[in-house]
């Protein structure tokens, strides 16, 4: 047991505070730093201010939902971010409380830094050892900024991705973040490479190319490492590359193992430990006998989103990405395994379960989004649980040990389905959107990037609620007829987007993930496409594509702070202690990505269908924001 | 092309609408045959107009197709097939640049469009040397000028893509925010 009882913080964090509580909370919080620092090897914080691992703080504090983080979430030390998601379970939680609903009104811009790029800034920083980690999008430069010198460079290294590899990335040249892991940072470039840097120097210490440009392939999204294994999925659904996982030993550099997401058993490393929950799922060679002869070699399902982790079980979660082309009819069949979530055990890859979420998708409804890794209780069980906010507009809440979808509310508008049938796991679709070659159909709710894309959700201990940026877009399609050149898109459709009911592209809004309800939300001009963080000072943040960066209140909505940034946000918020004690705020700035493709690529908004249909929701856009990429650094004066 | 048969007979009195009728006529003759394949471009032609020293005058090379509204439209079909669309969308671009504005990274000249679609260029446009014949490559270079009003603009209603005529269709009867939005949209 801990020396303080955290039942007080529960009370500290709602009373008012005053200066001489907080004195006596950090002395004793103090007194215990060393056993906390056990699990970090390096330096914790300075003395005089610390923080309270997520376990311990957060025993007492179970939300009235009886919704509860899993066991092993015993939490790092709290003063640093060391992945996107900040833990396995992927909460983007902090029990940081300096920021909280009384001071955040008195939050104040300390330092800022220009990445010199102005595609699309979707990275989260990293933080670690008094160090911030940012990575750009193409061409993926990785600065260090030393943070003890008001984020003064400390290193720069530029990969040199190849320019070409520009020209193959569907949706903008975004990169979703470096991932800290055992003295090095680890991430990804465009052109397919994983490459590992020493931390403190910034060497590079190997580089490895696990895809081919030429054949489609990219890579943008953010690694996750686990024991000795970075994890990392090529990007190219509308390339008509063949989605994959990849282990990559982060000490050698080499491929441990390769899951395809489809095609035969062996490749998709299906094997005798494979027990999907829904018969649907159950078969030999589903990932290649569900397609017309051969499609499957280039049939999409990449790997682009998030991943999570529980050690306990030893299994990694993940999505795939939707089939291709969009056109349905050149790919009749379920198109096993798109559109999918996999359980593997991360040493050999092999799948414990899957679970496909659509058969024969419809919408590039790719099923990549994030992963809550929760424990819930459910009809008096407590389960445990991952929650995945998807593409499709449910929450599936699922039993993570074996696959069951337990619930699938709607969190946004959806006409094309008609629930999902919890017997089956198969939604319900609605027959008069079925799209088709040469058939345009019209207001199709949600659109292709879904009622939320990759932009990832945080959950807060303390509130016991989901936050989750999303969007509010429909569209319409008319299927075509794609032609397979490699390295060149393989869509056979065209859209048109456009706003959803209400008017509003985007919106913010809290879950409770338990009464599977949304207790309130924001409604934003633009679709939210920023990540977010949650804390225990009952402070959420986000940002919006028109360039506020925001501060509401976890409990109402209500937006306590805001600051107008040079370009819109697409970035993930982080927080974490600085090497002075205090808590931070980072964000990057700059607009792009696919939402926010008409600003960096310039295009033009006459063409509704550019970038994939998006433009048309996204005319007015360059009004409201110019391109180029920052970093901000928040915190109280 | 029948009503061309009866140009030696045709009355004075009909004589304005002859005039039409031969404009038509024309314009049919024109696109039946085509001139000689392979007008590559010869190497070294300039991407800029900056050169050291005096200026010098730089050769026009030609498109066979140029002005040619039947091989426009053989290049509309060209550009879907050969997946032009897939990254420069309708002209308003997406993972390419787009093309129906005025701003022309590689050059808008009939040369230089027919170079970028074969050498490709750095930032992602791939060469298609050896993939599209060569008289394909020009008439998707004419079909290209003529989404920014370049050389001959396609007859009226064939330039659209039909979802966008279904779609601005559907709007007129769709909900009252989307009228809004787009009413917003247009008054930008």
């Amino acid at each position: 047991m801990t020396p303080y009882r955290t039942a007080d913080i529960a009370f500290f964090t709602t009373a008012a505070k005053s200066l001489a509580l907080l004195a006596i909370l950090f002395a004793l919080v103090a007194a215990d730093t060393s056993a906390q620092d056990k699990q970090g090897t390096q330096a914790g914080p300075p003395e005089g201010a610390s923080v309270l691992p997520l376990r311990e703080h957060y025993q007492d504090l179970k939300p009235h939902s009886g919704a509860a983080l899993p066991g092993w979430l015993t939490g790092k030390e709290e003063s640093r971010w060391e992945m996107p998601a900040k833990n396995y379970a992927g909460t983007r939680y902090s029990t940081l409380d300096q920021i909280n609903t009384e001071t955040v009104k008195n939050l104040r811009l300390a330092w800022s830094f220009s990445t010199g790029q102005t595609n699309g800034h979707e990275a989260a920083p990293v933080v670690v050892n008094g160090i911030m980690y940012v990575i750009t999008p193409y061409p993926n430069i990785v600065y260090a900024l030393d943070l003890a010198k008001g984020g003064a460079l400390k290193w720069k290294y530029n990969p040199l991705p190849q320019a070409a590899a520009q020209g193959v990335a569907c949706c903008d040249v975004v990169n979703r973040g470096l991932v800290y892991a055992d003295g090095k940072i680890l991430f990804n470039t465009l052109d397919t490479h994983a490459i590992a840097l020493d931390a403190e120097t910034g060497r590079e210490l190997w580089k490895t190319r696990l895809g081919d440009i030429n054949l489609g392939e990219t890579i943008t999204m953010a690694p996750l490492v686990v024991k000795d294994k970075m994890l990392v999925g090529n990007s190219g659904g509308e390339m008509g590359v063949r989605g994959w996982l990849k282990a990559v030993d982060i000490n050698s550099g080499k491929v441990a193992w390769t899951a395809y997401s489809t095609g035969p058993d062996k490749e998709v490393l299906i094997g005798p430990d494979f027990k999907p929950f829904y018969a649907k799922d159950q078969g030999t060679d589903l990932g290649a006998s569900s397609w017309p002869p051969d499609m499957w070699r280039i049939g999409g399902g990449a790997v682009w989103g998030w991943i999570s982790y529980d050690p306990d079980l030893n299994l990694i979660y993940y999505g795939t990405g939707n089939p291709g082309p969009w056109n349905p009819d050149q790919r009749p069949g379920d198109n096993k395994w798109t559109l999918t979530i996999f359980a593997r055990n991360p040493d050999n890859g092999q799948a414990a379960w899957a679970y496909q979420i659509e058969a024969h998708d419809l919408y590039d409804y790719d099923g990549v989004n994030e992963l809550i890794l929760l424990d819930l209780p459910v009809n008096g069980q407590m389960r445990k649980t991952l929650i995945r906010p998807e593409r499709n507009g449910h929450i599936y809440v699922m039993d993570r040990a074996t696959g069951e979808v337990l619930s699938a509310e709607t969190y946004a508008h959806v006409n094309v389905t008609n629930g999902i049938d919890l017997q089956t796991g198969e939604p319900r679709k609605v027959a008069d959107k079925k799209t088709g070659l040469g058939k345009a159909v019209h207001n199709i709710c949600p659109a292709a990037p879904g009622a939320k894309d990759w932009q990832p959700s945080a959950y807060s201990a303390q509130t016991g609620l989901l936050y989750i940026p999303h969007n509010n877009l429909c569209m319409d399609m008319r299927g075509t007829e794609a032609n397979y050149i490699a390295g060149t898109p393989f869509v056979g459709a065209e859209v048109k987007m456009h706003p959803g009911p209400g008017g509003h592209r985007g919106e913010f809004s809290a879950w409770d993930p338990v009464a599977a309800k949304k207790m309130w939300s924001i409604k934003e001009l633009f679709p939210v496409w920023s990540g977010t963080v949650a804390t225990a000072g009952d402070v959420v943040f986000y940002g919006t594509m028109d360039r506020w960066f925001r501060a509401v209140h976890a409990r109402t909505g209500e937006i306590l702070w805001q600051f107008r940034v040079g370009s819109g946000i697409i970035g993930q918020p982080v927080t974490y202690l600085g090497p002075d004690g205090k808590q931070y705020v980072a964000i990057l700035a700059g607009v792009g990505g696919w939402s926010g493709a008409i600003v960096p690529g310039e295009l033009d908004a006459r063409d509704g269908t550019a970038a994939l249909g998006f433009v048309n929701a996204m005319k007015d856009l360059p009004k409201h924001t110019n391109k180029g990429g920052a970093l901000y650094v928040f915190a109280l004066p | 092309m029948k009503l061309c048969l009866f140009q030696p007979i045709v009355k004075a009195g009909l004589a304005a609408l002859l005039l039409i009728l031969l404009a038509g006529c024309e314009r049919e003759q024109q696109a039946t045959r085509e001139g000689p394949a392979a007008r590559m471009a010869p190497a070294g032609m300039p991407m800029v107009d900056l050169q050291p020293g005096l200026p010098t005058e730089r050769p026009k090379i030609a498109n066979p197709y140029e002005g040619q509204v039947h091989a426009i439209n053989e290049g509309r079909r060209l550009y879907a097939w050969f997946n032009c669309i897939g990254c420069h969308a309708g002209g308003g671009g997406g993972m390419g640049p787009p093309l129906m504005d005025d701003h022309w990274i590689y050059g808008s000249e009939p040369a230089a469009i027919f170079a970028t679609i074969m050498e490709g260029r750095p930032n992602g446009m791939p060469s298609f040397h050896g993939r599209i014949p060569e008289d394909d490559v020009w008439k998707i270079v004419a079909y290209v000028r003529s989404l920014s009003g370049l050389g001959t603009k396609l007859l009226e209603g064939t330039r659209s893509l039909p979802l966008q005529d279904e779609a601005s269709g559907n709007l007129k009867q769709g909900p009252k925010e989307l009228k809004q939005y787009h009413k917003e949209a247009a008054d930008d």
